[in-house]
């Protein structure tokens, strides 16, 4: 199959547990076992209290779109996707953003508010890799 | 240890320079783009190579390299690579060598071949940006300062045509500036009518794409009194950086990297936000500008734009902004940084023509790396405190 995006690359260990996640359609995040503080990007440490003591957490894939894009070309030399199509930041209800698309959406400034909710949507790529995209939600 | 502030004035901008072209210059490498800028910059400053002792640079090429292509042995070296502002956080870096005796001569360069390519390493995704943006489509500036952009006009209501005021304004100065590469007049309704790109943002709101080099020369101030040109007067610096991963600064409307160099740079010169007559900000996107007028709490929250209406930042007006014509219509290699620095040194000697600011005294530098991850602020003057 013809992927029309790039796969995530290089997959980091430490982020390894996310995309083994995503391919059981479940969005996981980092915790801090310590301090509680849930955060994204992963990382082996805690960036509000440096503990090292880090497990996953399975979020409610619930979130407000904080930021968006509309792209009218292509921006990555493997993207295929054809434009316009909505790039996104969104907000997670348990506190970290993350990037992403907003989906089954039409791609019209006028269609698309900062702070609307979204929910996540999963977009199988490969039998290795399964995308987090979010669609405008309740 | 020196309190900082006793440091203010004690280093001068003795020379400045950009390459022999700036523009689209596919018969030039970035090497040659350097070597270019760091000769004009020198002989500017009436010195000679061999006098420099001291180079700091960023991107690909290291001090190390330019010290081998120059046939000089420095003896203290900086290659601080934060994105665009890494020169002008250099300032600082080379004042604080400077004073210490580290180095007597210090010269910080830029050569980028942003538009031809010539003599660069391609680029590739990092860990981060390869796991967490490519694969939906990011992938250059455009597609992050967007995000910034957006969530301030939701925030505070600012509009597409209000960014747009801010390439008109710079495109007044860029007119009277013969080495800007854009001359042609524009209207707001240009700039929304240009091509989509990535909403919020059409061409016209984005920095050019460019080949060129641009060099500063520095050195103490009682050695600056035998130099060729009136010495520029190193009054603040400030630099801090916040994040590299646009999903982790904590306000997107409000650059706290940029903030924080301000306010460094600001006590250490002892003025305040409001006491400048000339200011260079980084202009890698119509935004830009205005976010870090509200950011150095020059404007207040939310007004940076109304700073580039007619008769204010334009020609002519009360608080002239980006006066070489900025990265939207000058040049922009791609780490832009180097080039606020040179048209500061210029206007504060009185060499600009018929851009030159009346009366300038105080000029502030400000600039960013990345998407405001980063920032370095200088406050130069042509009078000692």
């Amino acid at each position: 199959m013809d992927l029309d995006r790039p796969l995530p690359n290089p997959i980091t260990p430490e982020a390894r547990p996310f995309w083994d996640g995503l391919r059981e359609r479940k969005l996981l995040l980092p915790r801090c076992q310590a301090c509680g503080h849930v955060f994204f990007y992963p990382r082996v440490l805690c960036p509000r209290c440096h503990a090292r003591d880090i497990t996953w957490i399975q979020a409610s894939g619930k979130g407000r779109l904080h930021a968006f894009e509309i792209a009218y070309q292509a921006f990555h030399k493997a993207w295929k996707v054809k434009p316009p199509y909505v790039l996104a930041m969104v907000e997670l209800a348990e506190g970290p953003r993350l990037m992403s698309n907003l989906v089954n959406v039409e791609p019209d400034p006028r269609a698309i508010k900062c702070d609307m909710p979204v929910r996540v949507v999963f977009s199988k790529l490969t039998d290795e890799v399964t995308l987090p995209l979010f669609e405008p939600g309740r | 240890m020196a309190d900082l502030n006793t440091l203010s004035n004690s280093v001068c901008v003795v020379g400045a320079d950009e390459s022999d072209e700036i523009g689209n210059l596919p018969g030039k490498s970035q090497l040659t783009l350097h070597l270019e800028a760091i000769t004009n910059a020198v002989h500017d400053a009436g010195l000679k190579v061999t006098d420099v002792d001291g180079i700091f640079t960023a991107g690909q090429h290291s001090p190390a390299l330019l010290g081998e292509a120059l046939g000089i042995t420095p003896r203290y070296v900086d290659g601080t690579t934060v994105g665009g502002c890494s020169f002008i956080i250099e300032v600082g870096h080379a004042l604080a060598a400077l004073h210490h005796g580290l180095c007597h001569v210090a010269v910080i360069s830029h050569g980028e071949s942003g538009r031809s390519g010539v003599g660069v390493s391609p680029r590739r995704d990092t860990s981060l940006t390869g796991q967490f943006e490519a694969p939906f489509g990011f992938g250059g500036a455009p597609t992050l300062f967007g995000m910034i952009t957006t969530r301030h006009m939701h925030v505070y209501g600012t509009t597409l045509e209000q960014w747009a005021q801010v390439a008109v304004s710079t495109r007044q100065w860029a007119m009277l500036n013969p080495k800007a590469l854009r001359r042609e007049p524009i209207t707001v309704a240009d700039v929304l009518n240009s091509r989509p790109v990535v909403y919020p943002f059409n061409l016209l709101n984005i920095c050019l794409v460019t080949d060129a080099g641009g060099a500063v020369v520095l050195t103490r101030a009682d050695r600056a009194k035998d130099c060729a040109k009136k010495p520029v007067y190193v009054r603040g610096v400030g630099e801090a950086t916040e994040h590299v991963m646009l999903t982790q600064m904590r306000d997107l409307t409000f650059s706290e990297a940029t903030h924080l160099a301000g306010e460094k740079a600001f006590r250490m010169a002892g003025v305040t936000p409001r006491d400048f007559d000339h200011i260079m900000l980084y202009d890698a996107f119509t935004s830009g500008p205005p976010i870090m007028l509200e950011s150095l709490g020059i404007a207040a929250r939310g007004e940076g734009v109304h700073f580039f209406a007619e008769g204010r930042a334009t020609p002519g007006g009360k608080l002239p902004i980006n006066t070489n014509g900025g990265g939207l219509s000058y040049t922009h290699s791609g780490m832009y940084g180097i080039f606020p620095i040179i048209e500061a040194t210029r206007q504060l000697r009185g060499e600009c023509g018929p851009r030159q600011v009346p009366n300038v005294r105080l000029s502030l530098v400000n600039g960013m790396g990345g998407m405001l991850s980063a920032a370095g602020t200088l406050v130069l003057s042509n009078e000692k405190t």
